[in-house]
């Protein structure tokens, strides 16, 4: 079987809006919506809930020129695509970090638990991508959900040796259906990357 | 290579090797911005075994080609037009089909557009810069566009990106997710830039680097280049019980 070199990650750069979100780079006329603009289609099943936060620098600055992608199960536990899937649930967003403030912003809904291959289940979690100027190769991360038993017994969650990193993947409830989550590129509160 | 030996498990590890390191001083943002402790690793889940799909349905007409999709009706961009095309396959040697392909990139003078561009080039107010496409069955996708122009950037006193074109992949999982650059042939400029300096890898880095394809040429009309794309391929499951490693 052969085993082709897998080609090289480089930055996305400071216009990765111009490609990847053109309208809201002021690029309009060439796609009607940008993609991931949308993660609701319709009457959709579970909790609806926002999912914001910033991601900061090494200094402690905001990045105000990422993009931010979402990939999550529904409500069921289920991936856009597989049976049973809900239908107005794409799973699926993309938002490029606000201008000013940095803040990205998903509506979306809390995900169900999923299978693991090992067997047993994974807690509910939505799986960030983020990428920017200076971020030589896409990271990726998950977002946890505080207070859910299921973390106790997450697979994921129970690789992390330094356990003290653990809730650097738990967001913060800030009031009824939103949910934070900060997301450091370094030092003290480096938020946990992974090797996927 | 035969359909019969097809990887079902999870996806193989990513081949740092072939990667650019996170830190790379000369690459001055990559300072503050490159996480210093190791990622974590764990075998892949349905999760990043799946990722989302984009059907034909979601393209235009023009979506490919950059040469017209934001001109002015009877208009096209100004610069030299190419033709890039390729084939995006998983290291296993499977065609990777249905991806979705993004592009950006500066026009022939070197200018994006976009409100923090800071070089003086002019607009080509005939160029916005972006385009997609997906790969057909056999994994190969085309574009039409023009050559962009290389440009300076605030890092060292004098430093001059190559030229080049932003690619972002959607493969089958989104395990596979990648955004790289193309740049091209014969260009002086790709081995002086701190951004390609951050891949160690000197092979790695020529595989970034499309060659003029004279064979793809329309005479009087565009040169072309290939890019061929590489992305993680999913191993053959060691649980032989389980259909699809799950």
């Amino acid at each position: 079987m052969g085993d082709l070199p897998e080609t090289a990650s480089q930055t996305a750069g400071p216009y990765v809006h111009i490609g990847c979100t053109p309208n809201f780079a002021g690029i309009t006329g060439v796609y009607d919506e940008d993609l991931g603009a949308r993660m609701i289609t319709g009457d959709v099943a579970g909790e609806r809930i926002t999912l914001t936060g910033q991601v900061f620098d090494g200094t402690g600055t905001p990045l105000r020129d990422a993009m931010v992608e979402a990939w999550q199960a529904d409500a069921g536990g289920r991936y856009a695509g597989q049976d049973g899937a809900d239908p107005h649930f794409t799973g699926f967003g993309r938002c490029a970090c606000d201008q000013a403030t940095g803040a990205f912003t998903f509506e979306t809904v809390k995900p169900g638990e999923t299978p693991w291959p090992q067997g047993g289940t994974q807690a509910p979690h939505i799986t960030l991508w983020i990428v920017a100027r200076g971020i030589n190769l896409g990271l990726h991360t998950r977002v946890y959900f505080p207070g859910d038993p299921a973390l106790e017994t997450d697979p994921v969650l129970g690789r992390i040796e330094h356990r003290v990193r653990v809730q650097t993947l738990i967001a913060d409830a800030e009031k009824d259906g939103v949910y934070r989550f900060n997301i450091h590129l370094q030092g003290a509160d480096e938020t946990v990357f992974f090797d996927v | 290579m035969s359909d019969t030996k097809i990887p079902q498990g999870g996806y193989a590890a990513r081949q740092p090797g072939h990667h650019p390191v996170a830190l790379y001083p000369p690459y001055r943002t990559s300072v503050k911005r490159s996480p210093q402790a190791a990622p974590l690793s764990f075998p892949t889940s349905i999760g990043e075994e799946s990722g989302p799909v984009f059907g034909h349905d979601l393209l235009g007409p023009l979506d490919a080609d950059l040469l017209h999709n934001y001109a002015q009706d009877g208009a096209s961009a100004i610069g030299p037009r190419i033709i890039v095309h390729g084939k995006v396959r998983d290291q296993f040697d499977r065609p990777v089909a249905g991806a979705l392909i993004e592009v950006w990139q500066a026009n022939a003078g070197g200018r994006y557009r976009h409100k923090k561009e800071g070089y003086i080039a002019p607009l080509d107010p005939n160029f916005g810069g972006c385009g997609r496409t997906i790969t057909r069955e056999d994994g190969s996708y085309e574009f039409r566009t023009v050559l962009p122009g290389p440009y300076p950037w605030p890092n060292g006193p004098n430093d001059w990106r190559p030229a080049h074109i932003h690619f972002s992949l959607f493969g089958a999982g989104f395990a596979q997710r990648l955004i790289t650059q193309m740049y091209f042939e014969g260009d002086p400029l790709i081995w002086r830039c701190p951004i390609v300096g951050s891949i160690g890898d000197k092979s790695a880095v020529e595989r970034l680097i499309a060659p003029l394809d004279m064979n793809r040429t329309v005479p009087m009309d565009a040169r072309a280049y290939e890019f061929n794309i590489t992305l993680r391929g999913r191993r053959q499951t060691m649980f032989e019980n389980r259909m699809e490693g799950l």
